[in-house]
């Protein structure tokens, strides 16, 4: 479990974490979104004491990491930076690491082998693929077979077989009754690992949600409908709290029916649909929705020209 | 991909824990696991047997210098040791930088991020590459300061300088270039720690031990001469030096001043790494 209160990061006058409080379950997969500079990496940094907070305070499983006996039992880590000696060999290096718990050598060859380096194990690492750092990272978080489980950007570098990899993995660690958390920038990749959502922006907390209640806010977009007799379906379709819109002389946009609804008013008054169709709006437009004031490094739209705000 | 099973579920009880001994182990291994710390330590090693064997066969008494910048076989009073010693210079170059790659060498490829985060109290990781990098240079380096005397001793056959390994004193200096050799190793890693840079923390050891001494001539003399024994590659030099020279340290002062040094430099790399962000 990792339970962060009113956690904040600056560096000089620039506010990097702002007063972060979230709880990171066992048994859960948490997914920790945000857009690039949000400060999900130094959120990251400070759980496992590589940074201290400015102020607030941050737990592993009740204790602040510096206190832990075993840190490396109590929570495994994937930072999203390289953390890897190039010219020691994958085998070396997660030895390095389980000497300094008296974790045996049996282990290592374990998460070699669960991670699918065993055919590279021996050389250096300097020469590994993105994706294979990917997995050596993922390797030397579990080697301490930890009760919490935090990777950055896991998926980064990895073709989809070790997408898939991963997905299946954080779920078993998650069914194992682990705590696991996972940032990621993508929200629909994360939705489909992840059961609770944190997601921040400029260093504070957005939202603090379930993955179910996300997608079903997120939907509810209204329903279009294209029919040759519009206007007199849309006189029809009229109720409270219904809405209607058109774009085009056959188009109209529906909000307070659903399509069944929609239809069944249209048949019963022997109208023609052309086209019925549930507007959902994607995770990744509603999480766009989301942070979009609070994104760090705004692109401008693409095929226009920038003017002055 | 199959999919071996993970450790059984977690029953959180554990023998995994850190110590201090453990740690110590671990930096042993990451040690001897970089090719970088096998050719560093060799290098040093061949410097210090290859200059001193050619300055002992190349000695004639009537030339003044024998090579190697400055040291104490330069000159025209060089002894059988002094010359078996012509190589420390370079050595200690080789060393100390072997020091600041084991440590700056962490920060500059991240890999001190993993380091830390298995052993979050920081100062072991400090104490334990101090532990190991600076007894195994102590020791290759004694082994290489004897085996330049003894390889250089036919060369100074039948001159009027020719020392052997019993006479008074030449034990001894050897001894000190190693222990001197092995505190350097240290003063690297200390380095290391404080700076978090290769490439600063090797520039500042050359300048710390070798260009300082000379920028400090630029001081009056009365200042001079009373600090310049005290300057950390005087000291140094101090502890394995044959006769004390008017203007040195004796050899165990200059051992207690130059182990000063670092301990200083050391204390301030286990303030920065307790107190700085990773």
């Amino acid at each position: 479990m990792i339970e962060a209160r009113e956690l904040t990061k600056r560096y000089g006058d620039k506010t990097v974490v702002d007063h972060l409080s979230f709880t990171v379950r066992p048994g859960e997969v948490t997914g920790f979104l945000g857009p690039n500079g949000a400060g999900k990496s130094t959120t990251m940094r400070m759980i496992v004491g590589l940074d201290a907070p400015t102020k607030g305070s941050v737990t592993v499983g009740g204790r602040s990491y510096a206190s832990q006996a075993a840190p490396l039992h109590e929570i495994g880590t994937l930072l999203e930076a390289k953390s890897v000696h190039p010219g020691r060999s994958a085998f070396n290096h997660l030895m390095a690491l389980a000497y300094t718990h008296g974790i045996p050598r049996r282990r290592v060859d374990e998460v070699i082998e669960l991670a699918g380096l065993t055919s590279v194990a021996g050389k250096r690492v300097g020469a590994f693929s993105l994706g294979m750092g990917q997995r050596l990272g993922i390797a030397a978080a579990l080697l301490g077979d930890p009760a919490v489980v935090m990777l950055d950007e896991p998926v980064n570098g990895l073709d989809p077989e070790g997408v898939l990899w991963v997905r299946n993995l954080l779920r078993r660690l998650a069914d194992e009754g682990r705590a696991v958390m996972l940032s990621s920038h993508l929200m629909s990749e994360t939705a489909l690992i992840a059961d609770h959502l944190v997601i921040i922006g400029r260093g504070r907390l957005l939202a603090d949600t379930t993955v179910e209640d996300f997608t079903r806010e997120a939907s509810g977009g209204g329903v279009k409908v294209a029919a040759a007799e519009a206007a007199k379906l849309r006189s029809l379709l009229a109720g409270p709290d219904v809405t209607v819109s058109s774009s085009s002389a056959e188009e109209l946009l529906v909000t307070g029916r659903d399509a069944r609804e929609i239809g069944a008013i249209a048949a019963r008054h022997g109208l023609a649909l052309y086209e019925l169709t549930p507007q959902t709006v994607s995770l990744e437009a509603a999480f766009m929705d989301l942070t979009r004031d609070v994104v760090e490094y705004q692109s401008a739209p693409a095929g226009t020209e920038r003017k002055a705000a | 991909m199959t999919v071996t099973s993970l450790a059984p579920a977690p029953a959180r009880t554990t023998q995994y824990k850190v110590t201090g001994v453990r740690v110590l182990r671990s930096e042993w291994a990451k040690f001897w696991s970089l090719r970088s710390s096998w050719i560093t330590l060799g290098v040093a090693v061949f410097l210090l047997v290859l200059f001193g064997t050619i300055a002992s066969y190349t000695y004639s008494p009537d030339a003044t210098a024998t090579g190697g910048p400055g040291g104490p076989g330069s000159g025209g009073d060089s002894t059988a040791v002094s010359l078996a010693l012509t190589g420390v210079t370079f050595a200690s170059l080789a060393v100390g930088v072997l020091g600041v790659l084991l440590s700056a060498g962490e920060y500059s490829t991240g890999m001190i991020r993993s380091t830390l985060t298995a052993v979050p109290r920081r100062l072991p990781v400090l104490w334990s590459k101090a532990a190991v990098i600076g007894p195994v240079a102590l020791v290759l380096s004694t082994v290489g300061a004897l085996a330049a005397f003894l390889l250089g001793t036919p060369g100074l056959d039948g001159e009027k300088i020719a020392l052997s390994l019993g006479d008074d004193g030449v034990l001894r200096s050897l001894a000190g270039a190693g222990v001197y050799l092995g505190l350097v190793a240290v003063f690297g890693v200390a380095l290391g720690v404080l700076i978090r840079s290769s490439a600063g923390a090797i520039a500042a050891l050359v300048g710390i031990l070798l260009i300082l001494p000379g920028l400090a001539t630029l001081l009056p003399d009365s200042l001079y001469d009373s600090i310049n024994p005290y300057f950390p590659g005087n000291a140094g030099s101090a502890v394995y030096a044959l006769h004390q020279s008017s203007d040195a340290l004796s050899p165990g002062a200059g051992l207690a001043v130059f182990a000063g040094w670092v301990a200083l430099t050391l204390a301030g790399a286990a303030f920065r790494l307790v107190k700085s962000d990773a």
